[in-house]
């Protein structure tokens, strides 16, 4: 039974994610829906890290700082595996601090 | 030289690499418009680039060279993946699956929130029908970025690499491919995911037998890496266009008030990312359309 749920789940998913990557092939014409489309990625990904960032380590205090420091980590320039190490010890140094 | 066997086999060469006797003129037939492409010549250049020494620019704009570009961006992806699966198989383990089940699920699935919700389910041991309609409701993002990534794709590009690439829209991978410049190749992508993805299904199996052995301070630090890679991927355009910074802003604030205010706080997280998604791009297509310059806000002059 379980194996039935998992196949269910996984072609369910790939089902979400194949259908507009192969049914919109040519290039979407009106202005409205590129733009909006171009804005997606940014806004989609911001609203996935406020407020899990905060939520999601023990302090919430130790997210926002890490949030801080790798917004301003990227804004320098930092590739995405510095931000993440970055990230990941403002945490562990905050906690420590903190807890 | 050893990968170039595998570039063949695996770059769409449609024919022989025998069968080549000599790079094709430029800006005729498989290259015309090949400066649009993926930002390089898209057939088995790699059969002579052997040849002769290739400069630094040359060689990151091979298969192999992007390939690994992706598998190198994938690495942080990974890590972050086996924490996070680590904490999913605490709770597969709970939903009665076993570590071969559960690496399986997150092998095939590739989905954070998706399958703890799948979990959900089982424990409830709803009908298989629930299964299906949760998958499609929790997952709806996918949707969008499915769509988004669409018009990243080479109109012109094999439709294979779309299926390919439709089972590695995540959050993350997603985050780093819309991050490229000009149509993403999809060796980037699959490079990424090649190590990202067995990392995912191994923390899940891992934290399937291993339970609570990692320390909570571990599990709470690396908590924040898939954050962390957000951020690298789009404070950069922030950076770039003002528009973009003030929308992110804006994202950051809503999402949070939107989290905490009573009434609305009781969505759930995956609908509020839809609805504010939806809300706050739509808004700022109207007020703020993109011209073409770029190749992405549309038609005008």
């Amino acid at each position: 039974m379980n194996l039935l749920y998992i196949l269910v789940m996984t072609l369910s998913l790939y089902a979400i994610r194949a259908l507009p990557m192969t049914l919109i092939r040519k290039p979407i014409k009106s202005r409205f829906l590129r733009s909006f489309l171009y804005y997606v990625p940014y806004v989609t990904l911001a609203v996935m890290t406020v407020p899990a960032i905060l939520d999601d380590p023990r302090s919430p205090v130790a997210g926002a700082l890490a949030l801080a420091v790798g917004v301003v980590a990227a804004w320098l320039g930092a590739g995405l595996m510095p931000v993440a190490m970055l990230c990941c010890v403002t945490v562990l140094v905050a906690e420590g601090l903190l807890l | 030289m050893k990968h170039l066997s595998f570039l063949r086999a695996g770059s769409g060469a449609r024919f022989p690499a025998t069968s080549i006797p000599k790079p094709p003129e430029k800006n005729k037939g498989i290259y015309a418009g090949g400066k649009k492409g993926y930002n390089r010549p898209r057939r088995p250049v790699a059969a002579y680039i052997g040849k002769r020494k290739m400069s630094m620019e040359e060689r990151i704009k091979t298969t192999g060279g992007v390939f690994r570009e992706g598998m190198r961006d994938g690495i942080p992806i990974g890590l972050g993946y086996f924490a996070v699966a680590f904490a999913l198989g605490i709770q597969a383990q709970k939903a009665g699956l076993g570590p071969v089940q559960s690496f399986f699920a997150s092998l095939l699935c590739n989905a954070s929130a998706g399958e703890k919700a799948g979990l959900d389910v089982i424990v409830a041991g709803a009908p298989l029908w629930m299964m299906a309609l949760t998958t499609l409701v929790v997952n709806a993002r996918y949707l969008l970025m499915s769509t988004a990534l669409s018009q990243r794709m080479d109109p012109k590009g094999r439709l294979l690499h779309r299926f390919g690439v439709s089972m590695y829209i995540t959050d993350e991978l997603f985050a780093i491919s819309i991050a490229r410049e000009g149509y993403l190749d999809p060796f980037y992508l699959y490079g990424a995911a090649l190590v990202a993805s067995p990392c995912w299904a191994l923390g899940t199996a891992v934290g399937c037998v291993a339970g609570d052995l990692m320390p909570p301070w571990a599990v709470s630090a690396l908590s924040v890496a898939l954050y962390g890679m957000f951020l690298a991927a789009i404070i950069p355009s922030a950076k770039k266009d003002r528009v973009v910074a003030v929308l992110v802003a804006l994202a950051f604030a809503v999402s949070f008030a939107a989290s905490r205010l009573p009434g609305i706080s009781r969505l759930e997280p995956s609908w509020r990312i839809i609805l504010l998604s939806v809300t706050l791009c739509a808004a700022a297509a109207l007020l703020f359309p993109r011209t073409g310059e770029d190749g992405q806000g549309g038609d005008e002059p």
